[in-house]
């Protein structure tokens, strides 16, 4: 998993006054923000706040009517989904999204697709340098596996898993992409206390070993106070704060947000 | 008791990533493959090959090819008799219009310009899923026959509308025409079939085999890390199409010998959909089981009246065979709806423990 070749300080994504609308519905307006490289960023807020679909924005899968992403100094209005993944985005989801029907090892082994070049003949022959290919990425599978602690489970439909260890082949398959940024939605969602500090150990160790950038969505707030090193607080689709996790949890608006003003 | 994993290690990838991992499966695959080369054609007869095995291969290869399709990839398709008339009709131009042309050549580009066609007709996948896209394939199909049927250039302007396999020679052995012996033309479709299953089992286990099952099981998932969903379908249309072409070739130049467009009718492309379903989706041994399933078994329901001794009026005796035939297919699509290879796999799983299962 090789770390990002820019140096911390540096921005590796800028979101720049990015409006999304569905039909009549804002779900975001006007929302600006960067990612400095290596960082722990975490968007939080309310439900319906617009923390999916700013992620969703992030890796091209909804596209802003207005405003901009700067991702690694590349500006994009419009791009694919698959684009993004090409230049080092990957994510994990809400509602888990893994290939139900393949095994663990199958799944983390699609996260390796776009570094697999060999064309389709010379897989159907299984020869020379298809064959190499292949035994390349199950190595480089097999330490994704070591890392999140899933030997036992290698072999196994994921859809036999249960939910805990669903959501770590998911951040499993996100990192054998190697990526630059990591979006992570909700990935402590659902999870019992140990599963939680599984979790956020894995986090860390994926940010502080390899220097991925993270960026999650967490409802948790003591996970994410503890885990991350800056805060992106959304409500109704607006910026409504940002900074480290301490003056987040002091700003009043953000208080407002989510316990409610008095009024008198 | 016989089939167990215990104490066997792999000390490698590429031990783990084989296609067979078990010794024992390995062992009884190349069994059954030497039996079929070399026993086979020395005891089956003439009606054995003609009548069972010979369409069974040809049933496998569609299937196959469907079942990567349909199975793997997850693109519901009724046009499997229509991309057969392709690969068939295209052989017998190929090989009429360039007779010193190998016949197996004739086969590959055919199977070539069927992956074409199935391009083509695979074009409205990206938009459409599901029974939408399986009606949008079913035009494929008529379209394809009604081709095959009216344009006099696909039958060489022959007055009876027919296509007939002419004599074709490899090293000096007949394989394909009136004269072609049935142990040749078995042959020929066993070499082309288990070719063909091996690339297509190593196609499955690969990176393309993993791309169509993710476009499969969550196709945003898939294209968020990376699959690009367009290639990804039209290569199953392609890799498909191919091998339903293949098998097209082979029903006309080592089954039947002589077609007219009704032999790649509708009722080929449910026949071939059957089998999948029934033999498993997404497995590439349960196009085999399933093909045996569909052309045995009323093979089987005819014979065994006279076996039991029964003796009836052969119209009634038509009739039940295709009631019982009926009830069979719900009957295995309610005990196992994935299929006779997922029965395989329970029973492989139970072996494991046997005798002792606690």
């Amino acid at each position: 998993m090789a770390g990002p070749e820019t140096s911390p300080a540096e921005a590796i994504l800028e979101v720049e006054n990015v409006s999304l609308r569905f039909g009549g519905v804002q779900a975001l307006s006007e929302v600006s923000f960067d990612v400095q490289s290596g960082e722990v960023r975490a968007i939080i807020g309310p439900n319906g706040a617009g923390k999916s679909s700013m992620l969703n924005v992030i890796n091209g899968f909804y596209h802003p009517q207005e405003g901009s992403i700067t991702f690694k100094g590349v500006t994009r209005r419009r791009m694919r989904t698959h684009e993004a993944a090409a230049q080092g985005i990957a994510r994990t989801f809400q509602n888990i999204a893994l290939f139900r029907g393949m095994t663990t090892l199958d799944n983390i082994m699609t996260g390796r697709n776009l570094k697999m070049k060999r064309n389709f003949l010379l897989q159907a022959l299984y020869l020379g340098p298809a064959r190499r290919e292949e035994m390349e990425h199950r190595e480089f599978a097999e330490r994704v596996i070591d890392f999140l602690e899933i030997q036992a489970i290698r072999k196994t439909p994921v859809s036999r898993l249960p939910y805990g260890l669903q959501k770590r082949v998911e951040l499993g398959r996100a990192l054998a992409a190697e990526p630059d940024m990591l979006l992570l939605d909700e990935p402590m969602a659902g999870m019992n206390t140990e599963e939680k500090e599984d979790m956020c150990r894995f986090i860390l160790d994926v940010n502080g070993e390899f220097g991925t950038t993270v960026v999650l969505i967490e409802h948790d707030m003591g996970v994410v106070m503890d885990i991350s090193d800056r805060v992106v607080v959304l409500d109704y689709g607006r910026l409504l704060a940002d900074g480290t996790p301490d003056e987040v949890r002091r700003n009043p608006l953000v208080i407002d947000a989510y316990l409610g003003t008095v009024r008198d | 008791m016989f089939y167990r994993e215990a104490g066997q290690f792999k000390s490698g990838y590429a031990a783990d990533q084989a296609m067979f991992p078990i010794p024992q499966d390995r062992y009884v695959v190349i069994a059954i493959v030497a039996f079929a080369f070399l026993g086979v054609p020395l005891i089956a007869n003439e009606y054995w090959l003609q009548a069972i095995l010979i369409p069974f291969l040809v049933f496998s290869m569609a299937a196959i090819g469907l079942n990567l399709l349909t199975g793997y990839a997850g693109q519901l398709s009724l046009g499997t008799g229509g991309f057969m008339a392709v690969g068939g009709y295209m052989t017998y131009k190929f090989t009429t219009f360039w007779p010193e042309l190998n016949i197996v050549a004739c086969f590959l580009l055919s199977g070539l310009c069927a992956a074409g066609v199935g391009v083509l007709f695979g074009i409205p996948s990206l938009r459409i899923k599901g029974f939408y896209l399986a009606v949008a394939t079913l035009a494929a199909q008529f379209f394809l026959v009604w081709t095959f049927n009216k344009v006099p250039w696909f039958y060489n302007y022959n007055p009876s509308g027919t296509v007939t396999a002419p004599p074709r020679t490899i090293f000096g052995t007949m394989f394909t025409g009136p004269e072609a012996s049935a142990p040749a033309r078995y042959l020929l479709a066993l070499s082309i079939v288990v070719v063909f299953a091996f690339a297509a089992k190593n196609l499955v286990r690969g990176r393309v085999g993993r791309s169509w099952m993710a476009i499969r099981d969550m196709d945003i998932a898939a294209e968020i890390i990376g699959f690009r969903p367009f290639q990804t379908k039209l290569l199953a249309f392609a890799i498909s199409s191919f091998y339903c072409g293949v098998a097209g070739a082979m029903s006309l130049f080592l089954w039947l010998g002589s077609v007219e467009t009704e032999a790649y009718g509708i009722d080929i492309s449910f026949q071939v959909l059957f089998m999948v379903i029934i033999g498993g989706l997404g497995s590439i041994l349960g196009s085999f089981l399933g093909a045996a399933f569909i052309t045995l078994m009323p093979i089987l329901l005819t014979n065994a009246p006279q076996f039991f001794g029964f003796s009836m009026a052969s119209d009634l005796q038509k009739h039940i065979e295709l009631m019982i035939f009926g009830g069979l297919i719900i009957f295995f699509l309610i005990a196992e709806p994935h299929g006779l290879a997922r029965l395989w796999q329970i029973a492989k799983e139970k072996l494991r423990r046997w005798p002792f299962p606690y």
